[in-house]
């Protein structure tokens, strides 16, 4: 059965170093990604995390191995890079207009895209007059006008406080059931991790491997605080300590 | 027996998203500011600042001309120099010579901005020719552009081309080095944002670039223009011929030839005056513009 589907991402024996002499930062990584699945990649600071994500949506090239997407990427970060001399509706009507969308219907779909993330009010706001919350759900909107099978998120709610992002939890477990999107999502909080993925990959650090997959298969919605995810957040936690004591 | 109560599972869901629509909106509100108003006898204050200070200006020139301090041909009093005005008025002389000057130097400055801009986007992106030509464009904007006046009047002879030259020598620089500054300040993350998105060669000079160096663009514009001003007055002062019409810089001169004071300071006040207004009608009210959309306001 499940041979049947083509994954959205296959990575083959991927190897990044930034530059000829300088370290491996990612050694040999293989990962296949199927559509409309929702993957969670955890490791300390540093382990290139974004460097993958950064390859994934080509703003970097890999140095060896290979990187097959079935589908192009749209890439959220940390901040919310919102373009601050556009208001939150023109903001996602570029990325509109960057793909490709016929300018007429650009305005309503814009809307559409608000409402999907819950700020249909916003969209004549500026992204200052925005909470950092807003910010990162018209992110979420932008990245989803751009219409790609695959959103990768980078540490996308690690700025925010703890009942934002709690909510962002919901919303975007909300939004991906809604789309079918497949999302790789990386953060380095483990707890976040098992709260939103069907499946938690540990990266190591230097050089940068996938050391252990976890599949996490009780139902959403998820409650960050329950004891499921404490279950599994601890066993993840744990080995990933084990891996940084390997640094000390 | 406990009693469970049937709920379809489409009802939870539909509850569910009322409850996550209401944290939405209870969250949103407690968090966005709602917008900090000036209040008005702030604003007011702003507005009669600058009145103000023109006032003082008079009293003082008033009352030296009350204790005598020089003779009146040294020094006028206000009302010298606006009767000498309203000759120049009468005589079909000011607004003319104010409006041309004005076109001269509006036109001298689209000119500059025109060539400034592909000038200033080549350098800013591309580090090599910046190593190159930075250095030309700074050592032009040190030099007064007075200074091109004798060789433009060689080149160009007594026309608007030798007018236009001395403004282009003047505000090219400042536009571009501005220009220039303003990429470089550019918060890579809205380059890797424009990129993600899909902006690739000119839309994303178009999109990201251009609109993420406004602000130091801006100041380049402001500058350029206060020397397009400065160096059209110049030139005008020089570079006399009546096939060049009438200007400030050549009632100046007029002034000047006839030893009348009263006349070389309404010039000055009249130069000095269409210069403000540029900067308050059209570059005060941008800025403040840029200021506000981006946020950059509430800091001040
Ligand atoms: N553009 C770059 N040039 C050189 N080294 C880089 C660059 N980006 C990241 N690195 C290095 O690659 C490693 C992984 O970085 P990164 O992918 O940002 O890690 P993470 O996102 O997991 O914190 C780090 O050691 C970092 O210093
Ligand atoms: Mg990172």
């Amino acid at each position: 059965m499940e041979t049947t589907v083509a994954p959205v991402i296959e990575i083959k024996n991927l190897t990044k170093r930034y530059s000829e002499s300088g370290p491996i930062v990612i050694d040999s990584l293989n990962l296949t990604i199927q559509p409309g699945e929702f993957v969670a990649i955890v490791g300390a600071s540093g382990c290139g995390k974004s460097t993958l994500l950064n390859i994934l949506s080509g703003l970097e090239k890999p140095s060896s191995g290979s990187v097959e997407l079935n589908a192009k990427a749209s890439l959220m970060f940390q901040e919310s890079a919102l373009l601050p001399w556009l208001t939150a509706g023109k903001n996602i009507e570029l990325a509109l207009k960057l793909s490709g969308y016929p300018p007429e219907n650009r305005r309503a779909r814009a809307q559409e895209l608000l409402e999907l993330v819950h700020l249909s009010h916003a969209y004549n706001q500026r992204p200052h007059e925005l909470s950092g919350g807003m910010r990162q759900r018209v992110a979420i909107a932008r990245a989803i006008a751009q219409d790609r099978k695959i959103l990768l998120m980078d540490e996308p709610f690690s700025a925010l406080d703890a009942i934002t992002r709690d909510l962002l939890h919901d919303e975007l477990i909300r939004i991906w059931e809604e789309t079918g999107l497949a999302v790789l999502f990386v953060t380095h909080n483990v707890r976040e991790a098992v709260r939103l993925g069907q499946r938690v990959i540990l990266m190591s650090s230097k050089p940068g491997k996938i050391i252990r997959q976890w599949k996490i298969d009780f139902a959403q919605p998820r409650r960050i605080d329950s004891n499921d995810v404490a279950h599994f957040a601890s066993a993840i936690t744990d080995q990933l300590r084990q891996e940084i004591i390997r640094h000390a | 027996m406990p009693n469970f109560e049937y709920i379809p599972d489409d009802q939870i869901k539909e509850a569910r998203q009322k409850q996550l629509e209401s944290l939405s909106a209870g969250l949103d509100n407690l968090e966005s500011d709602s917008g900090s108003k000036t209040s008005v006898s702030k604003r007011a204050l702003k507005a009669i600042a600058p009145l103000a200070a023109v006032v003082i200006v008079l009293a003082i020139w008033q009352l030296l001309v009350i204790l005598k301090w020089q003779p009146t041909w040294v020094l006028p009093s206000p009302a010298m120099v606006v009767d000498s005005l309203v000759q120049q008025y009468n005589q079909g002389l000011l607004v003319p010579s104010a409006i041309n000057s004005l076109r001269r130097g509006v036109q001298g400055f689209a000119i500059s901005l025109l060539i400034a801009t592909p000038i200033g986007i080549a350098l800013g992106l591309n580090a090599n020719l910046r190593a190159i030509a930075r250095p030309i464009i700074t050592g032009l904007q040190q030099l007064p552009s007075v200074a091109w006046v004798p060789a433009a009047i060689i080149w160009f002879g007594l026309s608007d081309a030798t007018i236009f030259a001395v403004i282009l020598l003047g505000a090219v620089p400042s536009i571009a080095n501005g220009l220039i500054s303003g990429i470089d300040q550019i918060p890579p993350i809205y380059l890797r944002a424009g990129k993600v998105l899909g902006a690739r060669g000119l839309t994303s000079i178009t999109h990201i670039v251009v609109p993420a160096a406004w602000p130091g663009y801006l100041a380049g514009l402001e500058q350029g223009w206060a020397f397009a001003w400065r160096s059209l007055m110049a030139a005008e002062l020089i570079a006399i011929a009546p096939s060049l019409g009438p200007g400030l810089g050549q009632m100046l001169d007029t002034g000047r030839q006839l030893g009348d004071m009263s006349l070389v300071l309404g010039a000055i006040v009249t130069i000095m005056v269409v210069g403000v207004l540029v900067e308050r009608l059209v570059f005060s009210p941008i800025r403040q513009n840029t200021l506000r959309n981006r946020g950059l306001l509430h800091a001040r």
